[in-house]
């Protein structure tokens, strides 16, 4: 437990010297979203259609690539291979990361939403609190997935390819741009094996007011369902010996 | 009258130890002793095996064979993460994080208390440059905080890969001072290195080519051995023999 939380800690440090992504990754969402807004100044049911999703949605990606690339640098450092040779868990490695870009998440949600709910004029039936809520599970499915395919990066540059390679899917498919129902039904097929299908569900069930029944649970719980199965991929790519 | 004190057992014994990394071969039937509380020099011509053995002894390495007893028990084990210091060769600590943040984020893992810090601080020459980010120091001295990392949890057997690269004369003396007052303490240290002047302040030698021990002995027994006195002739001429 005291090495998962040095590991937290030390992770946010390593992210308050670098204050330039912290504010990028605070300040992207908040633009994109104005932009949204003014964009459907004349068809405002737009932006209140995609406005909260979006907030619920953006963490994901940040953390991703925040992830992936911070865990890639801890792989070729060497500093990984250091900490397996240290009495310290896997699952303080992972509960570290989790934790930190969970706070994170936390920090930039509220700010969007400040931003969305406030001056944008961004109106969701159900609680606020909630999509927040939502968006910081969301970053940490992001984050367990950027750890997990950070392992099968050897370059900065490949890392970051990952983005447009997983989670840009994810987001076309999810129904925020065509619903599902809509879909050709192969696409449909795939979007039910990605887990943001089911985000994207529990935050436009958020934004409409309900109704919270089995349906919410469920995408609810697959959602978090994928953190977890995310974060156990995760951990069976710290190995303790490598080749 | 002080009784005779016991033969302590030996600190390492590998045997037939088989190592193959990306289908080639580089460990190939590997048997060799580190007796304890002495200052061990791994040498040899780089591509030798030099680092792959010390990464078995310290157990991150992916082994095809044979077998290595660190301390009393089998490589890798758990327990032996808080007996076991290891150096890689190249710095293996947060280039975004001060001197001192990265030494108190291992000191916590380890459990080591904050005051220890300074001592190591101090034992590296690093005074001054507590607060100053990794990424500012120079080559030397980033191998240094790296160095006094791999000291933190006082363990019982170091295993350091090159640890006086890239430092100038006045510091590899001082460092070599220091292994042997750890040594003096009881701690076995193993130490890889090039330079022939550094095997000089090796107790014992062991010279490994091609992944094969060539020759084991302290420096005198192997001049000896071989009718030359620098160590250089004394190691071409036993390679050689080899043929």
């Amino acid at each position: 437990m005291t090495a998962a939380l040095a590991t937290l800690v030390r992770v946010l440090m390593q992210l308050r010297r670098d204050p330039r992504t912290i504010a990028l990754i605070v300040a992207v969402p908040c633009v994109l979203e104005t932009l949204l807004q003014q964009l459907f100044r004349g068809r405002p049911e737009v932006f209140q259609h995609v406005g909260a999703p979006l907030l619920g949605l953006f963490p994901f990606v940040s953390m991703f690539v925040v992830t992936s690339v911070t865990m890639l640098r801890e792989r070729t450092s060497g500093t990984l291979e250091r900490l397996m040779t240290m009495p310290l868990a896997k699952l303080d490695v992972l509960a570290g990361y989790a934790g930190a870009f969970a706070l994170l998440a936390v920090v930039q949600a509220t700010v969007v939403s400040i931003l969305a709910f406030g001056p944008l004029g961004l109106e969701v039936a159900g609680p606020q609190w909630a999509v927040v809520a939502l968006a910081v599970g969301n970053a940490t499915l992001g984050m367990a997935l950027g750890l997990f395919v950070s392992a099968f990066a050897t370059t900065e540059f490949q890392a970051v390819q990952f983005m447009p390679a997983i989670v840009l899917p994810q987001f076309l498919l999810c129904g925020l741009f065509v619903s599902r129902s809509q879909m050709a039904d192969w696409l449909r097929v795939v979007s039910a094996f990605l887990p943001l299908t089911y985000a994207y569900n529990a935050l436009a069930t958020v934004a409409r007011g309900g109704p919270y029944g089995w349906h919410f649970v469920l995408d609810v719980a697959v959602t978090l369902g994928s953190v977890l199965v995310s974060l156990a991929l995760g951990a069976a790519t710290l190995r303790r010996r490598t080749e | 009258m002080t009784p005779a004190t016991p033969r302590r057992p030996d600190a390492v014994v590998v045997e037939g130890l088989e190592v193959v990394r990306g289908g080639v071969p580089v460990l190939h039937g590997l048997s060799l002793r580190v007796r304890a509380g002495s200052v061990t020099g791994l040498v040899g011509p780089s591509g030798g095996g030099k680092s792959t053995l010390m990464r078995a002894i310290v157990g991150v390495q992916r082994v095809a064979g044979g077998s290595i007893e660190v301390l009393g028990t089998p490589a890798g084990t758990p327990a032996l993460r808080r007996r076991v210091g290891y150096l890689t060769q190249a710095p293996s600590v947060y280039a975004d994080l001060s001197v001192r943040e990265n030494l108190a984020y291992f000191a916590r893992i380890h459990g080591t208390p904050p005051g220890r810090i300074d001592e190591l601080i101090a034992a590296v020459a690093l005074q001054g440059f507590e607060g100053r980010v990794v990424s500012r120091l120079s080559g030397g001295q980033r191998a240094r905080v790296s160095l006094a990392t791999a000291l933190l949890g006082e363990p019982e057997l170091l295993v350091l890969d090159e640890p006086t690269v890239g430092l100038d004369p006045v510091l590899r003396r001082d460092l070599w001072d220091l292994f042997h007052r750890l040594a003096g303490g009881g701690t076995t240290l193993i130490v890889s290195s090039h330079v022939m002047d550094e095997a000089e302040r090796c107790e014992e030698l062991l010279l490994l080519r091609e992944g094969a021990l060539v020759a084991s002995g302290s420096p005198d027994e192997l001049r000896a051995r071989t009718g030359e006195q620098g160590l250089d002739a004394v190691f071409l001429r036993l390679v050689e023999a080899r043929g």
